[in-house]
C-alpha cells in the first residue's frame, strides 16, 4: 500500500527521523495559513509548495513549486490544488490534485555547502533480506544512477538475527563522504530510517533526495514508502492512511467483492482462476490480437455471485470489446461453474459483447453442451488453443 | 520414480481441523497421500477424520513418524508454524497459506537454515507425485505418471502445463508448485535442480512470471549443466504493466530484469526451449523429446 509524502513523513518523525517540516493544505487559504505558522515553527521565508498524490516524478509535471512570499504561496497552491497533474508514473490522463505539502525551505545559505544523497531501505529477494541502498547521487533518477553510474550505488545487507548494526550506520555515512557533525546525524538517520522500516512492516522506504543542509543537519526531504499489504493487520494506524483517492475506483469496487483486478488500456476482458494463469490469459489475448483490458482473478470458488461480479466490473470498461473467460477446474467441476456463467450472464441480463468462455477439467465436455446450450452469446472451448483461436476470430472482425 | 514426495512419505497437517485443512486433508487421502495425522494446538488426543490429531509436531513426530507437513495455518500464524515443523525435525514442509507478512517469512527462512529441511512455498499449490502422493490443493487427476518434472510459481498454470503434458502423450514424475511470494522456501534453481539429479526424470517444464531473478539463475544453472535435460519454459506476463502487482504479492515489474522479455531472453540464451504462448507448452514438450 503507497501513502503520501506528508504521511510518510510523519511516520518518519515518529521514529526519529529528520525531515523537511511541511503542514498539510486542501485550499489556497489553508495554504496561507499553514505557510505563517511554519514560519513561526521553523523560521523559513521562503516555501515549497507540493501536490501529494500516489506518484513520483511530481517536480516534472509542475507539481511542485518554489513560493517566495505568501501572495506566492498562495498563487502557486491556487494553480495546483485541483489540477490534473501528468508525470511519468501517472499515464497520460495524469492524477488529480486533492491536496498540497507547504514544506519549509531547506536549500538555506550557512556554513557549509548543501549536498543531496540517496537512501533507501527494500527487500532483496535474492537473499531474502533487507538492504539499504545508497548513493552519493541524490535528488536523481536512481534507475538512471544505476544505468550510467552503477559504481556510485552502495548495498549493506541486514542480517534478521541480529538487525542494522553500528558498523554499518558508520560505514553508511563514511561511503557518502561525510565527516564531523554531519557524519554523526548521517548514522543517526540510518539507524532510525531503519528502525522505522521494520517497525511498519514496510516494503520499501526510498528518501530522494536526503539532504545535509549547510548547518550539518541530516533531513528526508522526500519520501517514499510501500507498506506490506499482508502485514497491515497487525497495523491498524497505517491501514488508516489508505487514500482511496488515489486508487482506481473500479479497482476499489473489485477489491470490496474480494477479486483480484487490474485495470489496463485494452479491448479484450478476461476472468480468470488464478494469478499465474490469468497473467497467462492475457499473453494470450495479445498473441491472438486484442489487448487485455484487465487482470482479474476470480480465485478458486468461481460461483455464480463471483462470477457475476467479476462480469459487472469488466463491463465498466467502455473499451471491453470481447470477454474471455478461463478456467481450470481443479477440485470443482467443470458443469457446475458452467451452470454458474449462465446464472451469472442471466441475472445481468442484457450482455452487448461477445463471450468466449474456455472451461477445463473434469467434466469439460459437459460444462461445454451446457453453455453451447444455453441460447445465451456465449462461445465456449475446451483447450487453451482454441480459446485462443476464438478470441482472434472475434478480435478480426 | 520422483523428488520430495512419493508413496512412503508420512504426512501431517498442520491447522488440520480447520475448514481448508479439512477439505484438503480428505482429499489427499482419497487421492491415496499417507496422511498420518494432523495438528491443530489445543485439540490433541482427539481424532479428526479419522486420524489423531496432536498439539504439537513434536508430538505427532514422536507419535506417528511424519516426515512431511503441509501447512493450512492463517497467514499471522503461518511462518510459526513453518518453524515449528522445522524444529520438529520434519524434513519437507509444504507451506499452502498466501498472505504471510514478508517479515515473517523474512526471519522463518532465516530460522531453517543450516537445518536439515526444505520448504516449499508458502503461497503455493503443493508438491504432487503422480499415484505416489499429493501433498498440496491441486486436482489430482490431472497429473498422470511419466517422466516431466514441473515447477511453477503459479497453481493452475501448473495445471494447465499438467494437463498439456499429459494430452500430449506424456507423464509428470514430480510437479512443484514453488509459490508466488517474494521470499518463498525453493527457489525455480533448487527445484530444477532436484529434477535434474532425480533419475526417474528425462525433461523439466519451468514456468515461471514476472517479479524477482529466479528464472534467470535456473537459466544459467541449466546452462551450467551443459543442457543436459531438455527443459521448455514459459513466463506469464508478458502483458503485465511496470510497478502493479499482478495477483501474486512477488508479481511485480520493478526494473528492467525482472520483466517477462528479460527473462525469456536469458532462458532461451541459455538453451531452453522458451514458449510465448501457454498453450504450446505441451506440445513443445513432445517436439523437443522426439529430436
Amino acid at each position: 500500500m503507497n501513502i503520501h509524502e506528508y504521511q510518510a513523513k510523519e511516520l518518519l518523525k515518529g521514529f526519529g527521523v529528520g525531515i523537511q517540516e511541511g503542514i498539510l493544505a486542501h485550499t489556497p487559504e489553508e495554504a496561507v495559513t499553514a505557510a505563517k505558522k511554519l514560519q513561526e515553527t521553523t523560521g523559513t521565508g521562503w516555501w515549497v509548495v507540493k501536490a501529494q498524490i500516489h506518484a513520483g516524478g511530481r517536480g516534472k509535471g509542475g507539481g511542485v513549486k518554489l513560493a517566495k512570499s505568501l501572495d506566492d504561496v498562495k498563487e502557486k497552491a491556487t494553480n495546483i490544488i485541483g489540477m490534473q497533474l501528468v508525470t511519468p508514473q501517472t499515464g497520460a490522463e495524469g492524477k488529480k490534485v486533492h491536496k498540497v505539502l507547504i514544506a519549509q525551505d531547506v536549500y538555506y545559505p550557512g556554513p557549509t555547502e548543501t549536498k543531496e544523497f540517496y537512501v533507501s531501505v527494500l527487500l532483496d529477494r535474492a537473499n531474502g533480506r533487507n538492504i539499504i541502498m545508497y548513493s552519493t547521487e541524490g535528488g536523481m533518477d536512481i534507475e538512471e544512477v544505476a544505468e550510467k553510474t552503477p559504481h556510485l550505488i552502495f548495498k549493506e545487507p541486514v542480517d534478521p538475527r541480529v538487525g542494522l548494526q553500528g558498523f554499518q550506520t558508520r560505514k553508511i555515512a563514511f561511503n557518502l563522504g561525510l565527516s564531523g557533525e554531519a557524519f554523526k546525524q548521517m548514522t543517526k538517520f540510518v539507524a532510525s530510517l531503519y528502525k522505522a522500516y521494520e517497525s511498519s512492516d514496510a516494503d520499501m522506504f526510498e528518501i530522494n533526495p536526503v539532504l545535509k543542509t549547510s548547518d550539518d543537519k541530516i533531513i528526508a526531504v522526500d519520501a517514499k514508502v510501500n507498506i506490506d499489504e499482508n502485514a497491515l493487520y497487525r497495523h491498524p494506524a497505517l491501514l488508516a492512511l489508505r487514500d482511496i483517492l488515489e486508487e482506481d475506483p473500479t479497482e476499489v469496487e473489485a477489491g470490496e467483492h474480494n477479486l483480484n483486478y487490474v485495470k489496463l488500456d485494452g479491448n479484450v476482458g478476461c476472468m480468470v482462476n488464478g494469478a499465474g494463469l490469468a497473467m497467462a490469459t492475457m499473453d494470450i489475448i495479445k498473441l491472438s490480437g486484442g489487448e487485455p483490458a484487465n487482470f482479474l482473478d476470480v480465485g478458486g470458488t468461481a460461483n455464480a455471485e463471483r462470477v457475476a461480479n467479476a462480469f459487472r466490473i469488466i463491463l465498466k470498461d467502455p473499451n471491453v470489446k470481447a470477454i474471455l473467460v478461463n478456467i481450470f477446474g481443479g477440485i470443482v467441476r467443470c458443469d457446475r461453474v458452467a451452470n454458474g456463467i449462465v446464472e451469472a450472464y442471466k441475472q445481468i441480463g442484457d450482455i452487448k459483447v461477445p463471450i468466449i468462455v474456455r472451461l477445463q477439467g473434469t467434466n469439460a465436455i459437459e460444462a461445454k453442451e451446457i453453455l453451447n446450450n444455453s441460447g445465451l452469446s456465449l462461445m465456449a472451448a475446451v483447450g487453451l488453443e482454441e480459446a485462443a483461436a476464438l478470441v482472434k476470430s472475434v478480435v478480426g472482425k | 520414480m520422483s523428488v520430495l514426495v512419493d508413496k512412503n512419505s508420512r504426512v501431517i497437517v498442520q491447522g488440520f481441523t480447520g475448514n481448508e485443512g479439512t477439505f484438503h486433508a480428505t482429499q489427499m487421502i482419497e487421492y491415496g497421500t499417507n496422511v498420518v495425522g494432523g495438528v491443530t494446538p489445543g485439540k490433541g488426543g482427539s481424532m479428526h477424520i479419522e486420524k489423531p490429531v496432536f498439539n504439537t509436531v513434536a508430538e505427532a513426530v514422536a507419535a506417528t513418524g511424519a516426515n512431511v507437513s503441509i501447512i493450512f495455518v492463517p497467514p499471522a500464524f503461518a511462518a510459526d508454524a513453518i518453524m515449528e515443523a522445522a524444529d520438529a525435525g520434519i524434513a519437507v514442509i509444504v507451506c499452502i497459506t498466501e498472505g504471510i507478512p514478508t517479515k515473517d517469512m523474512i526471519q522463518a527462512k532465516e530460522y531453517i537454515k543450516g537445518k536439515n529441511v526444505r520448504l516449499i512455498g508458502p503461497n503455493c499449490p503443493g508438491v504432487i507425485t503422480p499415484e505416489g502422493a499429493k501433498v498440496g490443493i491441486m486436482p489430482g487427476f490431472v497429473f498422470k505418471p511419466g517422466r516431466i518434472g514441473i515447477v511453477s510459481k503459479s497453481g493452475t498454470l501448473t495445471y494447465e502445463a499438467a494437463d498439456q503434458i499429459v494430452k500430449a502423450g506424456l507423464g509428470i514424475s514430480t510437479a512443484i508448485g514453488i509459490g508466488g511470494d517474494p521470499i518463498i522456501g525453493t527457489s525455480t534453481k533448487e527445484a530444477v535442480e532436484l529434477f535434474m539429479n532425480d533419475p526417474d526424470t528425462d525433461a523439466i517444464v519451468m514456468i515461471g512470471e514476472i517479479g524477482g531473478g529466479m528464472e534467470a539463475d535456473a537459466a544459467n544453472y541449466i546452462k551450467s549443466t551443459g543442457n543436459k535435460k531438455p527443459v521448455v519454459g514459459f513466463i506469464a506476463g508478458q502483458t503485465a504493466p511496470a510497478g502493479r502487482r499482478m495477483g501474486h504479492a512477488g508479481a511485480i515489474v520493478g526494473g528492467a530484469d525482472d520483466t517477462a522479455a528479460a527473462k525469456m531472453k536469458i532462458m532461451a540464451a541459455c538453451g531452453i526451449h522458451v514458449v510465448a504462448s501457454p498453450a504450446d507448452i505441451g506440445k513443445t514438450m513432445a517436439t523437443v523429446l522426439k529430436k
